[in-house]
């Protein structure tokens, strides 16, 4: 190849040919065009003239100059000439690309996937082997150089993952390294601390180029609740700008659907390298919210998953003690306040009230009985799963409930009075607690030593007593009884929730015993030793794009792993499950920063730009073309065939070789509109089938001349209309035979066509499938037809009924066919309190017009005229088909009449009543 | 049998033209209104001349006895002396006339042949006798004269040039020549020069293509005759242009001046223009007393 600055020739040598111009120059000189000859009666009077000059017989030099310039530029356009040629590394041994394939790639993927391919193209020019790899995804057996043509037919496989290099496998993969190679190293542009191992093992094989891009790349944290509000911070690398940033909050809706519930704006603040925001969500709200993330951008760092840490439980309190004066220490709801607080909503009042508002947890604070009603109503709601926390207290003992046979809302049965020990009175120490059983969800809990019970209620010894207990104290009374019940379950605490009867609710056991009932959750991230020993499915994995996908197939992950949270193939991230609960496993950690990555000087760094080779043959070769056209032109013009007998043809040859352009469509606005509105117009909408377009403006040109005929309104030739471009506001109405091809139309477009159906405008939809589908039945246009509508300003719709005015407003009609003749046609539905007077044929209907009328009935295929005034399409068979295009025509020219008179028709049930008041 | 056969059918293809051409020209002719053909002198003719009063040797039958019932003496109807006169006619039929510039126009030789016949129809109708020089189809009158006429007319020539035949006119005829008068201009001479010594007298056609007036030509040409006989070649016809349009105006000067000296008519007539104009101009020519 051989190159002047940004032009190179592939093929150098037949650049030689430009040699030998200067003879083609001579040749072309020593040849005079050839003469014409021609008949000419004439020639008797021309016998014995001399021409005076007689320089012709040579070309003229500019006719020379022209076709060495011709021919130049063949010669120029074979010899292969390259604009910009990919050839700034040189180099003729294997070449390794790499790319870093992490989350922060995912969003220019595509664009880094054309780079290598670009240097694989220039690798298959050169001959070079190459290998292809990501860091995140290494090849587990070294890299193999391949030809570079076979290395591009994998690029499609390569993907980014949404972790970052794991340093062991780098370290494996520099260790197989055995020859030498260049590498071109694509970067995401992160620090990493990897990264200068790497290099040097790269830079110890062979150069290196790294290509970068700067740009902003951005991570959301884990969200976390603080003080009643959801805490979202994100962090952004290289610092740079003040930026807002918006996120959004995306959920469940009611309906199943997931959309997006709340959003926030981060704003970075100029050098700030991280941003804060908060979100005060309702607690319904709240916890539907399954992920934020940022929209718009494609990186597994934007989306960050939400877990149960986010979700807040209802907790209900009610306390058997009304409004009691005393002090606060002594509310039996106190501590319970105090510990479920930072964790979960709480929620006051009766238990109707309660109830409707659907709580996860109701606690009963020394409540003996509820009310008749109030106790089923719990029972039930315990049943659906709801879960029943009663705390004994003074009213509960004494209270004859659950005595003789068990109260359905009590776990177990109880003796009476209870039991005091160690008080002043009685004998023996207050009791301390046993350690808890394996099988109780309280396993595992350390039981400070000054946790002491003083009184408790006491259960009645019973067969089934020992299962339900999941907390005895030292001698073996159940401290904790629990009894499921349909979904849900109940459970009773034998003391009170304050501390008259023991020191329980002044411990942390108190909470760590209410988290594990899944009172409250905990916030905290789960610790290593919450999580040892236990195996975690992941559920839902995330896609380098941030996207979610089905992890079910991916192997359970052990707690350990989860809880130190390095993220790699082992761990992708994504939602895991465990017995109870959910754990979110995000790219970014709560303390995770990004920085810019930072590469030593001796590293050529290049952008990811690609200025791409521009082949200039096929422009040379054109312009050899266009000069040869030139030359012949001129050539003709000197041999005098411009003038004479076949100047004509040689003219229309001519402009046919050089018409290249096409013909503008070159009605502007103002003639647009000036024919649109000079006269009344009906109007189609172009779909872009040709077909369908020419049958649709034949259709409005049959229907015009109808029109022009029979009733006084007398259209100009009919238009199409391009909904996109051309203003609507000038047509009455607009034909839309739909087609499957047809795109849909842009969110301006939607505007505009909703303009024009609020304004007055109708628009006639026509499927034209009434002969294989009905209205309504899937049919591809039928579905086109939806998809279109979707967003227009349809009001609701019926079938035509037998009273509405276009069945009169100039035929009488109870049938509207086309081509084909079904009776699904739909128009705007009349108003439901619509009503038929006494007498009176027609209901009294609403005002205006209705803005779209929706058949299949094709009916342009039955109005359609040619040029010659000759139907273009059969309809039905003989008469009764003449009969039936005669009343499409008729329902053609009821429609327009009812699209320019309005409800006239329908005022006239009016006029006896007006003429009756005029006292006539 | 075949004999026959092939003979129908070449005089079929023959004739096939004829009708045509005849048909075109009696529709040209048909554009004409015959108007004043008297001999304006009294004689025997059908339409009426003067009242005269009568004078002994008038038979009795011959007094117009309306006119003479209104005054003392007896009147005559003289009608105006009708006679039938002999026009014989040239039309060229050498190759140059076969030249057309494009295919839009008709050729010279047609559109001379279209005057020609349309001049002899309209000449029959008015009663004249017509016929062509040269000895092939003296002076006749009727529909079957037009015929053979036009038979005869369309017969072309592989002469180069054509030359006017003068012979077999009748003293004191009248004739009319259509030529282009491009080739040699001596032969029209003696023939104009021996027609009028027989006191024959004209009109000369001159009928002209509009490449041949305009000559726009250019660039290395090789001009040829229609038969290829005569070439001249230049090498920038261009500059030939103003050369020749000299010499096509000497010839236009030099016929017209042969006409004004034998007390003939001349006009040039161009196949882009329309033919009635031409068959108006000849028909006031030959109608022309001179």
């Amino acid at each position: 190849m051989l190159s002047f600055g940004p032009l190179a020739f592939l093929s150098p040598w037949l650049l030689l040919g430009l040699l030998a111009l200067p003879i083609l120059w001579l040749l072309l000189r020593a040849v005079p065009p050839a003469p014409i000859r021609r008949r000419f009666p004439g020639v008797a009077l021309l016998l014995g003239l001399q021409d005076e000059e007689s320089q012709t017989d040579r070309t003229p030099w500019w006719l020379l100059l022209l076709r060495m310039l011709a021919v130049a530029a063949v010669i120029l356009g074979f010899a292969g000439p390259v604009l910009n040629p990919q050839t700034q590394t040189d180099g003729d041994g294997p070449l390794l690309i790499v790319a870093d394939g992490t989350w922060a790639d995912a969003r220019d993927w595509p664009a880094r996937v054309d780079r290598i391919a670009v240097m694989l193209d220039e690798a298959t020019r050169q001959g070079r082997p190459a290998a292809v790899t990501t860091l995140t995804d290494l090849p587990p057996d070294g890299i193999t150089f391949q030809p570079a043509d076979v290395v591009a037919q994998s690029l499609p496989n390569l993907t980014p993952k949404a972790w970052e290099p794991q340093t062991e496998e780098l370290g494996t993969f520099v260790a197989a390294f055995d020859t030498n190679f260049d590498t071109r190293w694509l970067s995401d542009g992160l620090a990493r601390e990897s990264r200068a191992d790497l290099l040097n093992a790269l830079q110890s094989r062979g150069a290196v180029t790294v290509y970068q891009t700067p740009r902003q790349t951005v991570g959301i944290r884990p969200a976390r609740f603080v003080d009643g509000e959801i805490a979202l911070s994100a962090t952004r690398t290289p610092v740079g700008q003040a930026a807002d940033i918006p996120v959004s909050a995306v959920g469940l809706d009611p309906a199943g659907a997931e959309r997006q519930l709340a959003t926030a704006t981060f704003r970075f603040e100029s050098g700030e390298a991280v941003a804060e925001t908060a979100l005060a969500l309702p607690p319904e709200l709240r916890n539907r919210i399954t992920r934020f993330e940022l929209p718009g951008v494609r990186s597994a760092a934007a989306v960050t998953l939400t877990d149960d840490a986010l979700k807040r439980r209802e907790v209900a309190l009610i306390s058997g003690l009304g409004d009691q004066e005393g002090l606060d220490l002594l509310d039996p709801l106190f501590y319970l306040r105090e510990a479920l607080e930072p964790t979960a909503d709480l929620i006051d009042g009766s238990i109707e009230d309660i109830l409707l508002a659907n709580p996860d947890v109701i606690i009963l604070a020394d409540v003996a009985t509820l009310g008749g009603s109030d106790s089923e109503a719990v029972l039930s709601w315990v049943e659906k799963g709801g879960m029943l926390l009663r705390f004994a207290g003074p009213r509960l003992a004494a209270s004859e409930t659950g005595r003789i046979e068990q109260d359905p809302l009590l776990p177990v049965r109880l003796r009476a009075g209870g039991r005091s020990v160690g008080g002043a009175m009685s004998w023996g120490e207050p009791k301390a607690l046993a350690p808890f059983d394996v099988d109780s969800p309280f396993a595992g809990l350390d039981i400070p030593d000054d946790v002491t019970v003083n009184a408790q209620v006491m259960a009645q010894p019973d067969p089934t007593l020992a299962e339900r207990v999941i907390a005895q104290l030292a001698d073996g009374t159940p401290l904790v009884t629990r009894q499921l019940t349909g979904e849900g379950q109940v459970v009773l605490v034998h003391v009170t929730a304050n501390a008259e009867w023991s020191s329980l609710p002044l411990s942390g056991l108190f909470v760590q015993m209410l988290e594990r009932l899944a009172v409250s959750t905990s916030t905290a991230t789960p610790s290593v030793e919450d999580l040892a020993g236990t195996t975690w499915l992941p559920r839902e994995v995330m896609t380098a794009n941030g996207r979610l996908e089905d992890g079910s197939t991916l192997p359970g992950v052990a707690g350990e792993a989860i809880a130190e949270g390095a993220i790699g193939p082992e761990l992708q991230p994504g939602l895991y499950t465990g017995e109870d609960r959910q754990i979110a496993v995000n790219v970014m950690q709560l303390d995770s920063t990004l920085g810019p990555a930072v590469w030593p000087g001796n590293v050529a760094i290049e952008g990811m730009a690609v200025t791409r080779e521009t082949p200039l043959k096929g422009w040379l070769l054109s312009l050899a073309i266009g000069l040869l056209l030139i030359d012949v032109i001129a050539t003709l013009a000197l041999g005098g065939r411009l003038r004479g007998p076949r100047a004509d043809a040689v003219a229309a040859v001519m402009l046919g070789l050089l018409l290249i352009a096409q013909p503008a469509f070159a009605q502007t606005e103002d003639d647009f509109a000036i024919n649109a509105t000079s006269e009344v117009v009906l109007a189609h909408v172009i779909t872009g089938d040709t077909p369908t377009d020419e049958v649709a403006l034949a259709g409005l040109t049959g229907l015009s001349q109808t029109l022009f005929r029979r009733t006084s309104i007398e259209p100009a030739a009919p238009l199409g209309v391009d909904i996109e471009t051309d203003e609507l506001a000038f047509f009455p109405f607009l034909y839309w035979p739909i087609t499957t091809a047809q795109p849909l139309p842009s969110r301006e477009a939607y505007a505009k066509l909703n303009r024009y159906l609020r304004g007055g405008g109708m628009i006639l939809f026509d499927t034209r499938d009434a002969d294989t589908a009905r209205f309504g039945s899937s049919s591809p246009e039928g579905q086109h037809l939806r998809a279109i509508a979707r967003s227009l300003d349809v009001p609701a719709l019926e079938p035509i009924p037998e009273d509405h005015v276009l069945t009169r407003t100039f035929y009488l009609l109870n049938q509207f066919p086309g081509r084909y003749n079904s009776r699904d046609v739909w128009v705007e539905s009349a108003p439901p309190d619509a009503i038929q007077l006494e007498g009176v044929p027609f209901r009294n209907l609403n005002d205006g017009v209705t803005p779209v009328v929706i058949g299949g009935n094709d009916w342009a295929r039955a109005w359609a005229v040619d040029d010659f005034g000759q139907r273009m399409f059969p309809v039905g068979r003989g008469q009764s088909g003449e009969r039936q295009r005669e009343i499409a025509f008729r329902f053609g020219v009821n429609l327009i009449m009812h699209v320019l008179t309005g409800n006239y028709k329908s005022d006239q049930v009016h006029v006896p009543a007006l003429l009756d008041r005029l006292g006539q | 049998m075949s004999i026959p056969l092939t003979l129908r059918s070449a005089a079929e293809d023959l004739a096939a033209p004829l009708p045509p051409l005849l048909a075109e020209a009696e529709h040209l002719a048909a554009t004409v209104l015959l108007g004043d053909h008297g001999r304006r002198r009294a004689g025997t003719g059908d339409t009426f001349w003067q009242y005269r009063p009568a004078q002994p040797g008038d038979s009795a039958r011959s007094i117009d006895w309306r006119r003479s019932a209104r005054s003392e003496s007896n009147f005559v109807q003289d009608k105006e002396w009708q006679i039938a006169q002999s026009i014989l006619l040239w039309v060229d039929d050498a190759a140059s006339m076969q030249f057309t510039s494009t295919d839009n126009l008709q050729t010279k030789g047609y559109r001379a042949r279209l005057l020609g016949l349309a001049v002899a129809v309209l000449l029959v109708r008015g009663g004249e006798r017509v016929g062509l020089t040269g000895l092939r189809l003296p002076p006749k009158r009727g529909q079957q004269q037009l015929e053979r006429m036009a038979v005869i007319l369309s017969e072309d020539s592989d002469r180069d040039y054509g030359a006017p035949e003068a012979q077999g006119m009748l003293p004191h005829s009248r004739a009319l020549f259509i030529s282009d008068f491009l080739g040699d201009i001596t032969p029209t001479r003696d023939a104009l020069l021996r027609a009028a010594d027989r006191g024959v007298r004209g009109a000369i056609l001159q009928i002209l293509d509009p490449q041949e007036e305009a000559f726009p030509f250019d660039g290395r040409t090789i001009f040829q005759s229609m038969t290829g006989a005569v070439e001249h070649e230049t090498l920038k016809a261009g500059d030939l242009k103003a050369r020749y349009l000299d010499r096509l105006a000497a010839r236009k000067a030099e016929l017209s001046d042969l006409a004004r000296l034998t007390g003939w008519q001349f006009h040039t007539h161009h196949t882009h223009t329309a033919a009635n104009a031409a068959l108006l101009w000849v028909y006031g020519a030959l109608e022309r007393q001179t």
